[in-house]
């Protein structure tokens, strides 16, 4: 008896871990406590440096080690936790680029008089005499780049995780950070704060929810592994409703994380109210890990399931294409618009989700990249068109920029056109490779539908267009403020990622169509 | 060496494009303030233009070179051109492009695509000509007006010379974005708004082609976009769907009724130079699209769908000839008449008939002429009278009486007179359809009586009467005659549409061997001979 129970104590040993598959999420999340330190110990003098220098390589070794890694074969560590497979790594690496710009987003300090679009103390209460000072103070907290950093560590894993407790985890790593930067901004803080309040309490909710349909989904099947939801799914005799009523709970959570409507209600103030660099960061980034978490949950676990949930899925992203269409139409303020595009977006990206072949999966992924991308280099523009008050995001400001300057507007109208899905943008064959999947996937009408609130989506994207460059600057309008090198390679980079992959997407299709098998 | 020249075809005025956006743009700051509205006084607009003059006339040259240089190469192309070859394409060439869509760079030339090259490639250097001296609203830079210029003349050779279906597709949707920007930035007063109908309108067909597109690369066994490969292999039980699909795109574009509203509006608020390559050119990417696309690969849905485009084209050439005769805006009155002779084409396609479709093509290209004409002279006279309202004119005739006598020739082109090439075109159509279709070939025929009396009373509204009493009445007899430069800009159109109405052989032996090859795809055999003889005039 007790050498029975001595075997099991022995047999119990620490997983093993392969801390080379892991890498990626152990360096952010590295630089991410280093920065904390540096935070606590350094000078202020030499901080902000520091910060940039620290954020800047972890996010760029990421990256040196996901290529790496892509080579290998993929496999499941920590004891079935993460998977290291295909579409993780190319998730982590799309991180790892856009946190890149993000980070040169965030060092931007020659936009703002008072130095950086980060404010020092958010949590002055607004109006009251010191906040009106630090308004125009130069100083400058750098506490943002640790924040960036875990958000980024558990965007990471977010994709990574093959059990729902990890990916709950990542989850919560991953958005409490987000909370707090929302309510950075410099200027407008009243919106700002207001920002970070309504995303903690939605994202509160949505975590909850996750949470519960996790717990369903334990009681069914007996496990939280992925893999073991299938299994579980396939032979269990036992009925299907918590089943459903888990699956339901749990894509609820990750629903709202990726800006998908009816669970977007968030959305348009939490990027209007953020600092434009964190809404960047948080409109390309997030996207990528909750779709990619997406993926792995539909495609792992309930693939076997789809006749379950399949008409509820087509409902939610025909609401999700509609109402980002059609509410983006009635929109005055850019970074609205730009939210609202974000939604329409998630309608898009989840007809390459649920058409469950191959080439939904390379398509997501490949997708995923080029809206990040024109994504995070449209928020770069935004920040660039400022008047007295910071940033002047209201449509009517930007009229005639065209004349004032004209390099902008041309960049802006590239990621423009690239989220419209005109060809010759990286935007259209994100569209055409999400769209093929979906026919193949017997998703014919819903691709139809998605086609139609593109061309209705098409219009205010072209309203901006107009105003640009069709419309008289308004007398003591807005200026286009010239940006330090950080901002200008971001909207380079990122402008010419956007024309580059329009013209010729081969190499990264390629890329995205070797990461496809999912790992369990 | 012979595939390389399509492409250098495309690549002269592409690098046109850049070169001129490129240019530094001179001074172009006075002109913003002083022009604000679009009614500028003479002597505020002329300032304001000087200074940019010399900035621009770099510009201007090197546009006009890259776009000769173009029409060289489609000259030596069409030189190249075996009109007894039987292979489909000529000049084709291949490679891989994307490879996981199966999407090829494919160019290549058949008769139809090679004359409307020819015709886009002469009508860009006559509409830069016809440019030279155009004022931009509100200050806007010339120079990127001809950049725009060129980067369409791109897109309009890789419309017709793609021969792969994605290809054509992107060329199909990026050509909207130079003549947006041509509209918006340098049309009319309400050049946004038809800016916006334009691009929102042609971006929803598009779009739905796009479906059609992705769905036909399922519907075929071949699994490719390559034209050439997919003819004939498309699945019959999908053909009707992908038919609509590829039809509703081509028929916003051609534009037929009822999908042509935002014709008039465009047309209207286009600049001189921007409207004749619209209606000239980027409209007969419709009706080509019908010809290549919508007929080889879904012959029986086209068969079936036939008469539903047949009465389309008749109504539409009805309906449209009695719209035109009421406008009172001289541009919207020259688009409606083109959507008249939209239907004319639509009609000739869809006969299945040698004859019609030869008579289709050859149409393309003298409208492409004609109406171009007509913009060019239309803008000439509006240019001097600073008004598009053809109640704001009268007696033009006794001050410009060159402008009158070209403005008549581009009127009677436009109504078919025998003598003039379109007159051909029109009765081969006619003939075409006549053999099969009796009932839709009297009632299109009706429609140019249409055309006489809108064409002869606009004509006549314009130019002669006593000179019009009304605010105009000292500027127009002030305005002057043709210039020499104006007299350059005209004179080849008027030239080919006098010799090809003469003699259209030439154009109609290059068009006839792919007609025929797309009438054999599409299973119809002609009940009479061919085209080509007993067509003389």
């Amino acid at each position: 008896m007790t050498g029975a129970v001595l075997a099991a104590g022995d047999s119990i040993s620490a997983p093993s871990i392969s801390y080379s598959g892991l890498a990626p999420v152990l360096i952010i999340l590295g630089v991410a406590l280093a920065g904390v330190l540096v935070e606590a110990s350094l000078p202020k003098a030499v901080r902000f440096a520091a910060q940039v220098g620290l954020a800047l390589a972890g996010c760029v070794a990421a990256l040196i080690v996901v290529i790496v890694l892509a080579g290998r074969a993929g496999e499941v560590t920590a004891a079935g936790a993460i998977a290291v497979d295909g579409p993780a790594l190319f998730c982590q690496g799309t991180l790892a680029i856009l946190g890149i710009f993000s980070v040169l987003l965030l060092a931007e300090r020659r936009l703002d008089a008072a130095g950086g679009a980060i404010v020092a103390q958010a949590a002055l209460t607004v109006g009251s005499s010191n906040d009106r000072m630090q308004r125009t103070s130069h100083d400058v907290q750098t506490e943002a780049f640790p924040l960036f950093a875990f958000a980024l560590g558990g965007m990471m894993l977010f994709p990574a995780s093959n059990n729902l407790l990890v990916m709950f985890i990542a989850l919560e790593v991953l958005s409490l950070p987000l909370y707090l930067l929302a309510g950075l901004a410099r200027h407008r803080r009243l919106l700002s704060q207001e920002a970070a309040v309504k995303y903690f309490l939605l994202g509160a909710f949505a975590s909850a929810f996750f949470v519960y349909g996790l717990a369903m989904l334990y009681g069914y099947a007996g496990t939280v592994s992925l893999a073991g939801i299938r299994q579980s799914a396939s032979v269990s005799d036992k009925g299907d409703l918590l089943l459903l009523l888990g699956f339901a709970l749990l894509v609820v959570g990750m629903l709202f994380k990726g800006n998908v409507a009816p669970f977007h209600s968030w959305t348009p103030d939490v990027y209007q109210g953020s600092p434009s660099p964190v809404t960047a960061f948080m409109s390309a980034a997030t996207k990528v890990a909750a779709f990619g978490a997406l993926l792995r949950v539909f495609y792992v676990a309930f693939a076997d399931s789809r006749w379950d949930w399949r008409p509820i899925m087509w409902a939610v992203a025909i609401t999700s294409m509609l109402v980002g269409a059609v509410f983006g139409l009635t929109q005055t303020d850019i970074k609205r618009i730009l939210a609202y595009s974000s939604i329409a977006h998630a309608g898009f990206l989840l007809v390459g989700v649920i058409s469950l072949n191959v080439r939904g999966i390379s398509g997501t992924l490949f997708y995923l990249l080029t809206y990040g991308i024109a994504s995070l280099g449209a928020f770069a523009v935004v920040s660039l068109v400022r008047d007295d008050d910071g940033e002047a995001t209201h449509l009517s400001q930007w009229a005639g920029l065209a004349k004032r300057s004209p390099m902008v507007a041309a960049v802006m109208t590239v990621f423009l056109l690239s989220m419209a899905g005109i060809p010759l943008t990286a935007g259209f064959i994100g569209k055409f490779v999400i769209f093929q999947a979906g026919v193949d996937g017997g998703l014919g009408t819903l691709v139809v539908i998605a086609l139609v609130s593109s061309a209705i989506a098409a219009f205010f994207y072209l309203r901006i267009v107009v105003l640009m460059y069709f419309s008289d600057p308004p007398e003591g309008g807005p200026a286009v403020s010239v940006p330090s090198i950080c901002t200008q390679a971001v909207v380079a980079l990122t402008a010419a990622a956007t024309i580059f992959l329009g013209i010729i997407p081969q190499p990264i299709l390629d890329v995205a169509h070797r990461a496809v098998p999912f790992v369990s | 060496m012979s595939g390389l020249w399509l492409i250098v075809l495309g690549a002269i005025p592409l690098v046109g494009a850049v070169v001129v956006g490129a240019l530094p743009s001179g001074a172009t700051m006075p002109g913003e303030t002083a022009a604000v509205g679009d009614v500028v006084p003479a002597e505020a607009a002329s300032a304001a233009v000087a200074p940019r003059t010399e900035g621009t006339a770099a510009a201007k040259l090197t546009a006009l070179a890259f776009s000769l240089a173009a029409f060289v190469v489609a000259i030596i192309i069409t030189a190249r051109f075996d009109t007894h070859s039987s292979a489909r394409f000529q000049a084709a060439k291949s490679w891989d492009w994307i490879r996981s869509f199966g999407v090829t760079f494919s160019v290549g030339v058949d008769g139809i695509a090679l004359v409307l090259v020819l015709l886009a490639t002469l009508l860009v250097p006559v509409v830069i000509l016809a440019s030279w001296n155009e004022e931009t609203p509100g200050g806007r830079s010339p120079k990127a007006f001809f950049a725009w210029l060129l980067a369409l003349e791109v897109m309009m050779i890789g419309v017709f010379v793609a021969t792969d279906v994605f290809l054509f597709y992107v060329f199909f949707e990026a050509m909207l974005v130079p003549m947006y920007f041509l509209i918006g930035s340098y049309g009319g007063s309400q050049r946004r708004y038809a800016a916006m109908k334009f691009f929102l309108y042609s971006l929803l067909g598009g779009l739905v082609m796009l479906a059609a597109v992705i769905t036909l690369y399922f519907a075929s066994p071949a699994h490719t976009f390559e034209f050439v490969k997919l003819v004939g292999t498309v699945d019959p039980g999908y053909q009707k769907l992908l038919f609509f699909g590829f039809f509703l795109a081509f028929a916003i574009k051609a534009p037929l009724v009822p999908f042509h509203t935002w014709l008039p509006d465009a047309g209207a608020e286009a600049p001189t130079g921007g409207a004749v390559l619209l209606v000239g050119v980027l409209d007969k990417v419709g009706t080509f699209g019908f010809l290549r696309y919508c007929l080889p690969l879904f012959p029986e849905a086209s068969r079936y769908f036939a008469p539903m485009v047949l009465i389309l084209s008749v109504v539409g050439i009805l309906y449209a000839a009695i719209v035109a005769s009421v406008q009172r805006d001289m541009k919207r009155l020259v688009s409606y008449t083109s959507i008249a002779h939209f239907g004319f084409i639509a009609m000739g396609i869809f006969a299945f008939t040698t004859q019609g479709g030869s008579g289709a093509v050859l149409y393309m290209v003298n409208h492409g002429l004609s109406t171009g004409l007509v913009f060019i002279v239309v803008g000439m006279l509006i240019q001097r009278g600073r008004s598009r309202q053809i109640s704001d004119y009268g007696g033009v005739a006794t001050v410009t009486p060159y402008l009158a006598g070209v403005f008549f020739f581009a009127g009677l082109s436009a109504l078919g007179l025998p003598g003039l090439s379109t007159f051909v075109s029109e009765f081969l159509t006619l003939v075409g359809t006549f053999t099969v279709h009796k009932t839709y070939a009297v009632l299109g025929t009706v429609g140019i009586i249409f055309a006489a009396l809108y064409v002869l009373w606009m004509y006549q509204r314009l130019f002669h009467g006593p000179v019009k009493e009304s605010v105009h009445k000292e500027r127009l007899r002030s305005i002057k005659d043709m210039t020499a430069l104006e007299t350059v800009v005209v004179a080849p159109l008027v030239a080919l549409i006098l010799f090809f109405g003469f003699y259209p052989q030439p154009l109609l032996d290059i068009i006839n061997p792919a007609v025929k090859i797309t009438m054999h795809d599409v299973g119809k055999r002609d009940p009479a001979q061919h085209a080509g003889n007993g067509a003389k005039p």
